[in-house]
């Protein structure tokens, strides 16, 4: 046992929030010196793990060793005491403060400080690591990746040896992401150890030099990445055991019923998160989105249920131009949008069948001038819980009492029974069960047998081959190439998840 | 006119003091980013329990020390309910107003009417209070110089301190403060607790020195004005007591206006336009920023909430 103890080593850890299991019997050894990355999807369970490791949550099983020594972490005080430093992805800095005083909260002995010495410091430590900073800005002066650096800063500061990163790249340009894998190497060399966690496979393969893969709160891989490829990384981060085959009758190719040309969008953050994406839906037939989660799919689908503005390009639905149509004008047009967050659609404390109507209300028989007809209402809303397989005591109970299967099935039926000619549905099986996942494919799989368009976006490949005629691949905001739903494709596939692959548009099917 | 100056200036820093000392402790709590409404409540049950000890023990002193305790006992009401069980603070600090309306009501029945056998005297400070004309300045009594000696160490301890440091991030960005090894809860509580603190000061000051007497709901809504004044001063000591003078000086001046035509109301009504106007001027999302309003204020922080 000559050998030298990992800087960290985490052994069975489990949390569980309100019921769901965030990690399950999760095992982490991150060597001395080395840049490890902690990859997954969204939800995977990655920055859970991490805050568990920094002392922001309680683990409810399992043990940690920093340097070999079991450690008792119980606020983030202890771990940057045992030299832990985290940087989250959101940046965890007072805007209104100087660097200085970002650096120097909750440090320091007596009740005064000497501003002298710890700007000296600062600036020693940025120069030592080519983190270039203005000591004396104030934070909300400065850009996303300066501001990053102040992070590194104020673990660096409090003498950290082993550094977390979130998702350290979602924010920066491409010139400070080169910057910072800099950065992180010099750090390596001075003997510090980085845990960075990402979704991305290209920085896993840039920096790296082992990776551990968490899917669904449990570590499916760890590898060497000299020893991997971004195709195994991919299948390891989203790949889903086959559960059940659907009978799929071929598609007879119908007018396009969406159609998108061009389209630009930015995220919140004001970049752009969609970029000359264009496609068309024909009806009678779905079109999968297939990507790593947060590369624009989320952006695109508002853009198109009019939640988000376009920023170039142009939307059609049954060829009447829709860019700058509003929501109802949308909905009017034969529209509707299922999101992924599915409570954002739904309002929680109000009942099954006041839900159900949120888009039939102004509309006879429900409405009759000033009222509503509560009969009728409950009569369709008994319809729709049979019809949907909804499981609930009643239809006047309130919508947030369901499970969350049941949850998507009474807003399917809400959007479905309307008179809808394009389906646009985000994740629409995203944490449900085995049993809830058949019924909601097998409604998507009867409206598309009805001849509705449907654009689903989903991260579950599996979900996409099974329902789907084409899969178009996301990444980055683009489109990276649109081919067929064949089991032979998912190599293609996963090459385009990752930004590998980029099939000319004249290629597309 | 100078002596009209005078007189009206060397009643103002009396007038305001109990607002000054209020507002000091507010500008506090709301720095860690928890809004207490409860100020007059805490002021009037200061101002209660200051005239009771004062009365039964003889001692303004005492009665002083008893009234601030009993501001820290109000607050540590309202800093359970809002920090520890995370409940609404606006809901919390008026049940804190009215639950001290009552209570002092209650307690004071017995005192109506009584004359407090000893009050705070001045202090008249050797020489200077025998200068000609600003003389009239350095004969107040203790609570006022003290009010007075907070500004300047209030604002070096919030500015150029570590604690204070910790205090304005705690109030700005919990969770940034809390990474960083900070306890948020504990910090929190202390500065509830300091602004209870000041508030029971303040309403002592009414009640033992300013107009030794006590009569329900002697604070008359100072509470209130101590709110307002607290986003006027925009969280900043010295502005306090810029704002509590003035404030001071509008009620010495509603007497000698009157007779002028100026009605006593719209005078009353300058506190909350004032607070009105900077309301208007701090809308500005980059304005607030550099003038640094509390961003998690009445934000309630929890750890392991997703």
């Amino acid at each position: 046992m000559s050998e030298v103890p990992a800087a960290v080593l985490m052994k069975g850890i489990t949390k569980r929030f309100a019921g769901v299991v965030a990690n399950s019997a999760v095992d982490l050894e991150v060597k001395k010196g080395e840049i490890h990355a902690l990859l997954g999807e969204n939800g995977a369970g990655k920055t859970t793990l991490m805050n568990i490791l920094y002392g922001i949550y309680r683990p409810d099983e399992g043990e940690i060793y920093i340097n070999g020594e079991k450690a008792h972490i119980h606020s983030p005080k202890d771990a940057i005491k045992l030299g832990i430093g985290m940087v989250h992805q959101q940046f965890r800095l007072v805007q209104t403060h100087t660097v200085v005083e970002n650096v120097i909260l909750g440090t320091g002995n007596g009740v005064t400080f000497n501003e002298e010495e710890v700007r000296q410091k600062i600036v020693e430590l940025a120069q030592r690591y080519s983190l270039a900073i203005n000591p004396d800005a104030r934070i909300w002066q400065l850009s996303a990746g300066e501001q990053q650096r102040v992070e590194i800063l104020k673990a660096l500061y409090r003498g950290a040896k082993i550094l977390i990163l979130d998702e350290p790249t979602s924010m920066l340009t491409p010139l400070e992401i080169k910057e910072l894998l800099q950065t992180l190497r010099r750090m390596t060399e001075e003997g510090n150890t980085i845990i960075f966690i990402t979704h991305k496979l290209d920085e896993v393969t840039a920096v790296s030099h082992r990776v551990t893969i968490l899917r669904q709160g449990k570590v499916t891989a760890v590898l060497e990445t000299a020893k991997t490829h971004k195709t195994e990384l991919a299948n390891l981060m989203v790949g889903r055991e086959v559960l059940f085959r659907l009978e799929k009758q071929p598609l007879e190719r119908g007018a396009a019923v969406l159609r998108v040309e061009g389209l630009e969008a930015l995220n919140d953050k004001g970049l752009v998160a969609v970029q000359d994406v264009t496609f068309s839906v024909y009806r009678g037939e779905i079109l999968g989105i297939a990507g790593v989660a947060g590369n624009g799919q989320r952006e695109l689908l508002e853009v198109i249920a009019g939640l988000r503005p376009a920023n170039k390009g142009k939307i059609f639905i049954q060829d009447r131009e829709a860019t700058y149509a509003s929501i109802r004008e949308r909905i009017g047009m034969g529209l509707s949008y299922v999101p992924g967050e599915r409570m954002t659609a739904l309002v929680p404390n109000m009942s099954i069948a006041e839900n159900m109507i949120l888009k039939s209300y102004r509309k006879s028989p429900i409405c009759k001038g000033l009222f509503i007809d509560r009969q009728v209402m409950l009569d369709l809303a008994k319809r729709l819980i049979q019809e949907y397989e909804v499981v609930t005591p009643g239809p006047d109970k309130p919508v947030k009492l369901l499970s969350g299967g049941n949850i998507q099935r009474a807003l399917m039926a809400r959007e479905l029974s309307q008179e809808v000619d394009v389906l646009v549905v985000a994740y629409p099986t995203s944490g449900l069960d085995v049993g809830a996942i058949e019924t909601i494919w097998k409604i998507l799989l009867s409206q598309r047998s009805l001849g509705k368009a449907t654009l689903l976006v989903s991260d579950d490949l599996e979900e996409i081959l099974t329902l789907s005629d084409r899969v178009a691949v996301m990444h980055n905001g683009e489109i990276m190439g649109i081919v067929e739903a064949k089991e032979e494709n998912i190599e293609k596939i996963g090459l385009m998840m990752a930004g590998a692959l980029k099939i000319d548009r004249e290629q597309w099917v | 006119m100078i002596d009209f100056l005078v007189s009206v200036l060397t009643l103002t820093i009396p007038a305001g003091t109990a607002l000054l000392l209020g507002t000091l402790g507010e500008v506090y709590a709301e720095r860690s980013g928890v809004l207490n409404l409860g100020v007059e409540g805490m002021m009037i049950m200061g101002a209660v329990i200051g005239f009771a000890v004062t009365f039964a023990t003889k001692n303004a002193i005492l009665g002083i020390v008893a009234a601030s305790l009993a501001g820290v006992l109000m607050a540590l009401i309202h800093a359970y309910f809002s920090i520890t069980l995370r409940v609404n603070q606006v809901v919390s600090g008026l049940a804190l107003t009215m639950l001290g309306l009552g209570v002092s009501g209650l307690l004071g029945k017995q005192f109506i009417g009584m004359p407090l056998p000893v009050r705070l005297q001045p202090l008249n400070i050797p020489v200077l209070s025998n200068l000609p004309i600003i003389g009239e300045f350095f004969k107040y009594n203790a609570l006022i110089y003290f009010s007075i000696l907070l500004v300047p160490l209030l604002s070096f301890f919030l500015y150029k301190t570590n604690w204070g440091i910790v205090l304005r991030s705690v109030g700005e960005n919990p969770a940034a403060a809390d990474a960083m090894g900070v306890n948020v809860f504990l910090v929190r509580y202390l500065a509830v607790m300091f602004g209870g603190l000041m508030a029971g000061l303040g309403g002592a000051f009414l009640s033992v020195a300013y107009s030794p007497a006590w009569i329900e709901g002697m604070t008359a809504g100072a509470g209130w004005i101590v709110i307002a004044l607290t986003i006027f001063s925009l969280y900043d000591p010295t502005r306090a007591m810029l704002g509590a003078y003035l404030f001071g000086g509008v009620r010495v001046l509603q007497f000698r206006l009157q007779p002028l035509g100026i009605p006593a109301n719209l005078l009353n009504m300058l506190p909350f336009i004032m607070t009105i106007l900077v309301l208007v001027l701090i809308s500005e999302q980059a304005f607030r920023r550099r003038i640094g309003v509390p961003a998690a204020l009445m934000q309630p922080y929890s750890r392991e909430e997703k």
